[in-house]
């Protein structure tokens, strides 16, 4: 047995420029992360107090890092592929064939799984505890090991560009060219180990979300008094939950098909390839609404806060949120229209598939009706959501278009199909979690975001959007098929180029988002949030300090109301000392999760590359670190009730100095409650 | 705004009961377990669904024993029923009657497992292994999945008899104990779908 | 299966009853099969409705699910994973066996 398994000096990507940028952007990007740790000497801080810590608040930092950094890596992918078509009407343009497979396959599987879910996962994991009046989720452990595996996935992702190559097959990755006999290398292994390592940590965020919603809950908070976004949290964890195991036994079956020779979803010898779409897109549909859901939740409590007025038809929005849930697992087939389905099929699917835009239309509704006769604030997060409002409408009626199977017989695989997603996405997914970013950044960091260049990255990223894909509409009608490297219709190029120049314009944004950042930590001193309450907010989360406390609430709050917070600051006791302050237990620190993260990154290196031996080894040493936890029963710490009222001290003290409202110099300002200790 | 000065502290007073962790746990591992049975059902449905991809390969009919399924159902039946002694012991906090079905409990476990890599062994030594054809794939995937947890549940009661042996039935002990149990009684009710949609109307 | 996370049961009775009901649900059909006793319908029926029956009896004796003393969510649980399944299994068999008719797949 060769202990380097199939690993050899020719994995190294030196047969190609383009390959070998990529690697050594990737390499370089690494060693300035660790060059910048050095040099800020901040390697107690990163490995003590981040690394290793169980709190959610930081965990959910960690997971918007990830995101970001991915969304700029699958953005690079992006404009790859944008300059490409551009250029390659009649001629191969620059990049071959194989890299431009390579880098469509790694852009879907990017944004979905390594952008979108950390992003998702991050927003959900900071806000949702202190929207429900809790201290943490209700498995801090569990949830450490859900962003370390995800990182791990991440992590084989970004490690193909530099040892091997990653897939050609589309981050749906169909047999049977995903299969052994057509993609024998370490492409497809590297894409299907990291979505089923990441997955894994999906499924336990779910589990690990839905319980901290059914048990965790403050005092008073019942269902119907629960946040928006809290209620999208749940729904969606349900659908990870259910959905997640689909993706484990379509991957894990295409991974025994790979690595032990079975038949599954093979050409011959009895492989039923049409099985694995099933089973593919089983998963895949409930996992659009994962990715949407938490982002409607997050434009419910930013059109409300922004409009200055509560959320209209609250029970209409959570019911419409269960039924698109429940939906969501009735129209997979949906993908697969053109695969051979009997009308009958077909219909039936076409149907619900045009009856799930209706709870969305009803949400849709619900918030117009909320920024109606209400006093707009026209701050980014804001801007994001009016963004959304009109543009994701446009994707929604492009999608029931092609819910329309004969329709879809047409559109299917061109660029009408790829404008349509990418009209969902953008627009939905990743406004809402760009304004959720911006909204609950001061509660994260204690300052805001500038909003000059949010405001700027508005508008680079929803211009740049419509001259990105407009476009793609208009080339799927004039039957363009998507993930083309070059073609020959010369008529199809002018659109292209517009298309390029979106993507550059949407670049801009993303420079936009960059510069924001940069110069929000640069004047952080002038944008400090002393309240916790920026924006005169309504739910929980307002009312803890900006950043928290690691116990979020001092004293568990006792909810009375819709808008907990709201409430609480109309009734004059939102920011009320208690009159005494207890022990609070807290989770300790830990690297056993970093640990199962890095086995799980090791495991998935192995079975790419057919490392039998060490396969075995990281999952013995995962098996173990399980064990070595299950015989700790001193997991956790408490802080003394001293330590609680000298952080709560500070707290008020904090307050004390807080403007009055610090929404209150917006012009739009309306009055409302003024939080308390702020005279 | 209230005069701060008058707030008392309380050390030494842990507010949040223990209890309510257990409940949790007990509640998370029940929903994992349901999330275990759509992978299940999943493999069922594709077992169904490649029933008839043998590929001029074996059948069901020539490959499974009656015997040695009854013979397995028996072993996870009993096992089952021992882990629930170990369970009405552990109310009782009888630790020695714990300890002692728990072995007899992974002792049938290991039975079964035995018998189970038995038949696999000997249909991969005639030809009739998970690469012969897609139908064999479809059911050493399902079967040797729930193998699998079989075995990881074996491992499982082994890490808990150590738990018992060395801190006692503590509260957390005993909580690991109830997650194990759902999970042993949950991977029998698999093995009843198992024989009742592969090996019995393979045979008939 | 109560909300505590802790041992609650404390008679073996349960367990017994469970293990005799088991059995006897397991012997039937295993006869049946092996007798060829009745149509292969017929047979496969009768070990459908028996499998279902069986697994209602380790939930009531191993599991002790009962409508009082499990926690709701406990039980909404159950019940929309059999919906999915239902949803999920029988999708998939309409859909495969759809195209195995139309496409020879």
């Amino acid at each position: 047995m060769d202990i380097f398994g199939r690993l050899t000096i020719e994995a190294f990507p030196f047969y190609s420029a383009i390959a070998a940028t990529g690697a050594a952007v990737t390499v370089l990007g690494a060693l300035s992360v660790i060059a910048v740790i050095t040099y800020l000497r901040a390697w107690r801080v990163v490995l003590l107090d981040w690394v290793s810590s169980l709190d959610h608040k930081k965990i959910g930092i960690m997971y918007v890092m990830l995101a970001l950094v991915m969304l700029m890596r699958g953005f690079i992918d992006a404009a790859m592929m944008r300059s490409q078509q551009a250029i390659a009407s009649g001629n191969d343009g620059y990049l071959p064939a194989d890299h431009f497979d390579q880098i469509f396959t790694s852009h879907g599987t990017i944004m979905i799984f390594f952008m979108a879910m950390p992003f998702l996962s991050g927003l959900i994991n900071h806000i949702m505890p202190q929207q429900i009046g809790s201290r943490d989720v209700a498995f801090p452990f569990m949830n450490a090991i859900s962003l370390w595996l995800t990182a791990a996935g991440a992590g084989l992702v970004l490690i193909s560009l530099v040892i091997g190559k990653f897939s050609t097959a589309g981050w749906t990755g169909y047999p049977p060219y995903s299969g052994a006999e057509y993609n024998p290398g370490v492409g497809v292994d590297y894409w299907l180990w990291a979505v089923l390592i990441a997955g894994a940590g999906s499924t336990m965020s779910g589990i690990n979300f839905l319980v901290t919603i059914l048990k965790c809950r403050a005092p008073g908070m019942q269902l119907f008094r629960m946040p928006l976004f809290t209620w999208t949290v749940f729904v969606t964890s349900i659908l990870m939950i259910f959905a997640f195991p689909a993706l484990t036994v379509a991957g894990g079956l295409l991974a025994l098909d790979r690595t032990f020779g079975m038949h599954f979803f093979t050409n011959a010898m009895g492989g039923n390839m049409m099985n694995y779409i099933n089973l593919f897109w089983l998963w895949g549909h409930p996992e659009v609404y994962i990715l949407i859901l938490p982002a409607f939740g997050v434009f419910s409590e930013v059109v409300a806060t922004f409009s200055q007025k509560r959320l209209f038809g609250y029970i209409s929005l959570v019911l419409a949120t269960m039924a698109i849930g429940i939906l969501s697992f009735s129209v997979w087939l949906h993908h697969f229209f053109t695969m051979g389905s009997s009308a009958d099929v077909n219909s039936f699917f076409g149907i619900m598939t045009t009856i799930i835009a209706v709870p969305t239309g009803v949400k849709v509704f619900d918030w117009l009706l909320t920024m109606y006769r209400g006093r707009i604030i026209f701050k980014p997060p804001m801007l994001y959501t009016i963004g959304f409002l009109v543009t994701f409408v446009i994707g929604g009626l492009s999608g029931v278009l092609l819910a329309l199977p004969p329709v879809d017989y047409v559109m299917h695989n061109t660029t009408f199909l790829v404008a349509h997603f990418h009209n969902m996405i953008i627009p939905g997914v990743l406004f809402g979690y760009l304004a959720g970013y911006m909204f609950w950044f001061p509660k994260a960091f204690g300052f805001k975001l500038n909003e000059k260049w949010g405001t700027w990255s508005f508008w680079c990223w929803i211009i740049g959007f419509y001259l990105a894909f407009m476009p793609l509409y208009v080339l799927g009608l004039m039957g363009m098929p998507r993930r083309m490297e070059h073609y020959d219709i010369a008529a199809w190029q002018p659109h292209l180029v517009v298309a390029a120049a979106g993507a550059f314009i949407i670049f801009l944004g993303i420079i936009c988002l960059g510069v924001q950042l940069a110069v929000s930590i640069r004047d952080r001193r002038q944008a400090l949030d002393l309240s916790g309450d920026p924006w005169n907010g309504r739910s929980l989360e307002w009312a803890t300090s900006s950043p928290p406390a690691p116990y979020n609430f001092a004293t568990l709050p006792h909810v009375q109301d819709i808008d907990a917070f709201w409430d609480m600051k109309q009734r004059g006791v939102a920011h009320q000392r208690p009159g005494r302050y207890v022990d609070i237990i807290l989770p300790k620190n830990t690297f056993i999760a970093a640990f199962i993260g890095g086995a799980g990154f090791v495991f998935g290196f192995a079975m790419v590359w057919h490392i039998w031996w060490l396969a075995i080894v990281s999952l013995v040493a995962i098996a173990l670190a399980i064990i070595v936890r299950a015989f700790d029963d001193d997991t956790d710490t408490i802080m003394p009730a001293t330590e609680v009222k000298e952080l709560e001290d500070a707290r008020f003290a904090q307050l004390a100095k807080a403007p009055r409202n610090e929404m209150a110099d917006d012009p739009g300002f309306a009055g409302g409650s003024v939080p308390e200790g702020s005279t | 705004m209230t005069a701060g000065g008058s707030t008392t502290t309380e050390t030494g007073s842990v507010p949040v009961s223990a209890t309510r962790t257990y409940e949790e746990r007990a509640f998370g591992f029940w929903i994992y377990l349901m999330s275990d049975a759509i992978i299940f059902a999943l493999l069922f449905a594709t077992y169904v669904v490649m029933l008839g991809n043998t590929a001029g390969g074996p059948t069901g009919r020539e490959l499974f024993s009656l015997e040695r399924a009854g013979a397995e159902t028996a072993l996870l039946l009993l096992s089952s029923t021992t882990f629930g002694f170990a369970s009405v012991a552990l109310a009782a906090s009888d630790r020695p009657r714990v300890l002692q079905w728990l072995a007899v409990t992974a002792a049938l476990g290991l039975g079964f497992l035995f018998l189970e890599l038995d038949e696999f062994s000997g249909m991969i030594a005639q030809e009739a292994g998970p690469d012969r054809s897609g139908f064999l794939s479809a059911f050493f995937a399902l079967v040797g999945t729930h193998g699998l947890h079989v075995s990881v549940g074996i491992l499982w009661i082994l890490v808990m008899m150590t738990q018992v042996l060395v801190k006692g039935l503590t509260r957390p002990v005993a909580s690991r104990l109830v997650r194990l149990g759902l999970f042993w009684h949950f991977l029998d009710i698999i093995w009843v779908a198992i024989f009742s949609i592969v090996y019995l109307p393979g045979v008939i | 299966m109560d909300a505590s996370g802790l041992p609650v049961e404390r008679s073996i009775r349960p367990y017994l009853t469970g293990l005799g009901l088991a059995f006897i649900l397991t012997a039937i059909p295993f006869a049946l099969v092996a007798t060829h006793a009745l149509t292969r319908l017929t047979t496969l029926v009768i070990i459908a409705v028996a499998a279902i029956l069986q697994i209602l009896v380790h939930f009531r004796f191993f599991l002790h699910i009962g409508f009082r003393s499990t926690p709701w969510e406990n039980l909404v649980a159950m019940a929309f994973a059999a919906i999915l399944i239902v949803f999920m299994v029988g999708g998939t068999l309409w859909i495969m066996f759809d195209l195995h008719y139309r496409m020879m797949v």
